[in-house]
């Protein structure tokens, strides 16, 4: 019960810190409205072409602009020497992780229910059809990019190159979240629901998060004292 | 002592070589794919050869973040660099082969794009060890990326999978099957390479205590 308190308190705090300022999902909200715009010079925008990268073209959207909110996570408790104070704070450095993570995840999760409209608008696609179980993939697939995120956000907040490193570490980890997401998008996107042949992608997400979960809670601890 | 133990194991590893270099032209070439098929006497070797390094990664990894013991630092830095240079060897044989029987260097299959995420994931811990000066933190931090990217390989290698696989089936474990005398080409040349591995990783080895004993003179120096 003071472990759920714990982690409540590190959400909110990350949370209110974040939209006083509003640095980080600014600029991720500008970064993704500006992938959504490139993206569409790349491609032939026929509905039907659209609707079949519809997956990747937004999960490449949220992975680049999640980035620029994860990469100040940790960040942003540089000056001051915030870090060490938390650090050094009566919490276990699980109950850190999982309310940075979890400030993370609404803030990544708000960046990228702005951009599914605008999206849908520039497209002109109807991403609707199916959006109880879009919704469902939405927050897997997040969680899994939060998690692995948020943990590497710890591990290259004090190294050179930080803004280099943070995706160039994570991406080849996060591919099985990222390709899973992007075939039950696609697939929700033009209207099929998830059925046999996409639901072995939902447990694939489902096991992702579950196993980076358990294994960043397992290793925060290493991560953040040394 | 230990030198001679080393350029025994390259003798031994050279000689293996050159023996199977001998026998591999003796054989008969395969009825459908010709010459080429031979290559798989040094793709899937160094493959195999390539997850055991990650394996011993792992190991030493987690041996560090146990122990503190710098020794097991040293050792997974250098069994992942020697294991990073087989997969790159994977990856180019498997490259050459598939020009002459797809047609193309390369194609977006199960197992090609696993091996290259793998490869990708690998190149990244040398590429966090480079961006860390401070010792401790470099190798603790080092050993953690290596955990994670080990659980990675096997959830990848099997998404990837669902979504399209073009590779031929594994030889031994794919209900294919090889002539015995082929099989025992394979396995003394599996033998040839881990041997080499550790010959390799040996060389490494020493080289990585060497510069952690100038680091720490040079340390010493700086502080009188």
């Amino acid at each position: 019960m003071r472990f759920a308190r714990l982690v409540w308190v590190v959400t909110v705090k990350d949370l209110r810190a974040e939209l006083r300022t509003k640095e980080a999902i600014n600029a991720s909200l500008g970064f993704a409205l500006v992938i959504l715009i490139l993206f569409s010079f790349a491609f032939e925008r026929s509905i039907e072409g659209v609707r079949e990268i519809s997956g990747g073209l937004l999960w490449i959207v949220f992975a680049f602009a999640g980035t620029l909110i994860l990469n100040r996570s940790f960040a942003r408790e540089l000056p001051n020497d915030c870090l060490d104070a938390l650090i050094a704070a009566p919490i276990p450095g699980s109950a850190l992780f999982l309310g940075k993570a979890f400030a993370n995840f609404v803030l990544v999760l708000a960046v990228e229910l702005v951009s599914l409209p605008i999206f849908g608008i520039f497209y002109n696609v109807q991403w609707t059809q199916q959006l109880p179980e879009l919704m469902l993939v939405l927050l897997l697939g997040t969680w899994g990019l939060t998690v692995i995120g948020t943990i590497f956000s710890a591990l290259t907040v004090n190294i050179r190159l930080r803004e280099v490193m943070l995706p160039m570490l994570t991406y080849p980890i996060m591919v099985p979240a990222l390709l899973g997401a992007m075939q039950l998008t696609s697939a929700l996107v033009a209207g099929t629901p998830i059925g046999p042949d996409t639901s072995s992608w939902l447990k694939m997400l489902i096991g992702f998060d579950l196993i980076y979960t358990a294994v960043s809670l397992v290793l925060v601890e290493t991560v953040l004292v040394g | 002592m230990r030198d001679k133990i080393l350029y025994g194991i390259g003798a031994i590893a050279l000689a293996i070589i050159v023996r199977n270099l001998l026998v591999m032209t003796t054989l008969p070439e395969e009825a459908q794919q010709g010459a080429i098929f031979k290559i798989i006497f040094f793709h899937v070797p160094v493959a195999m050869t390539a997850m055991m390094c990650a394996a011993a990664a792992l190991i030493a990894s987690v041996l560090f973040l146990i122990t503190r013991n710098f020794k097991y630092d040293s050792l997974a830095v250098s069994v992942t660099e020697v294991g990073l240079a087989f997969l790159a060897a994977n990856l180019v044989t498997g490259s050459i082969w598939g020009r002459v029987i797809w047609g193309v260097w390369w194609v977006w299959d199960a197992r090609l794009t696993s091996a290259l995420i793998c490869w990708l994931l690998y190149a990244g811990y040398l590429m966090l060890r480079h961006a860390i000066e401070e010792p401790t933190q470099r190798a603790t931090f080092a050993a953690v990326f290596s955990i994670f990217a080990f659980i990675d390989v096997p959830i990848v290698f099997f998404s990837i999978k669902w979504w399209r696989t073009q590779h031929p089936q594994p030889v031994f474990w794919g209900g294919g099957s090889f002539p015995p005398d082929w099989f025992a080409v394979f396995m003394w040349n599996w033998l040839a390479m881990v041997l080499l591995g550790i010959l390799l990783t040996a060389v490494r080895l020493r080289q990585e205590n060497a510069q952690r004993e100038i680091d720490s003179l040079r340390r010493m120096a700086h502080a009188l």
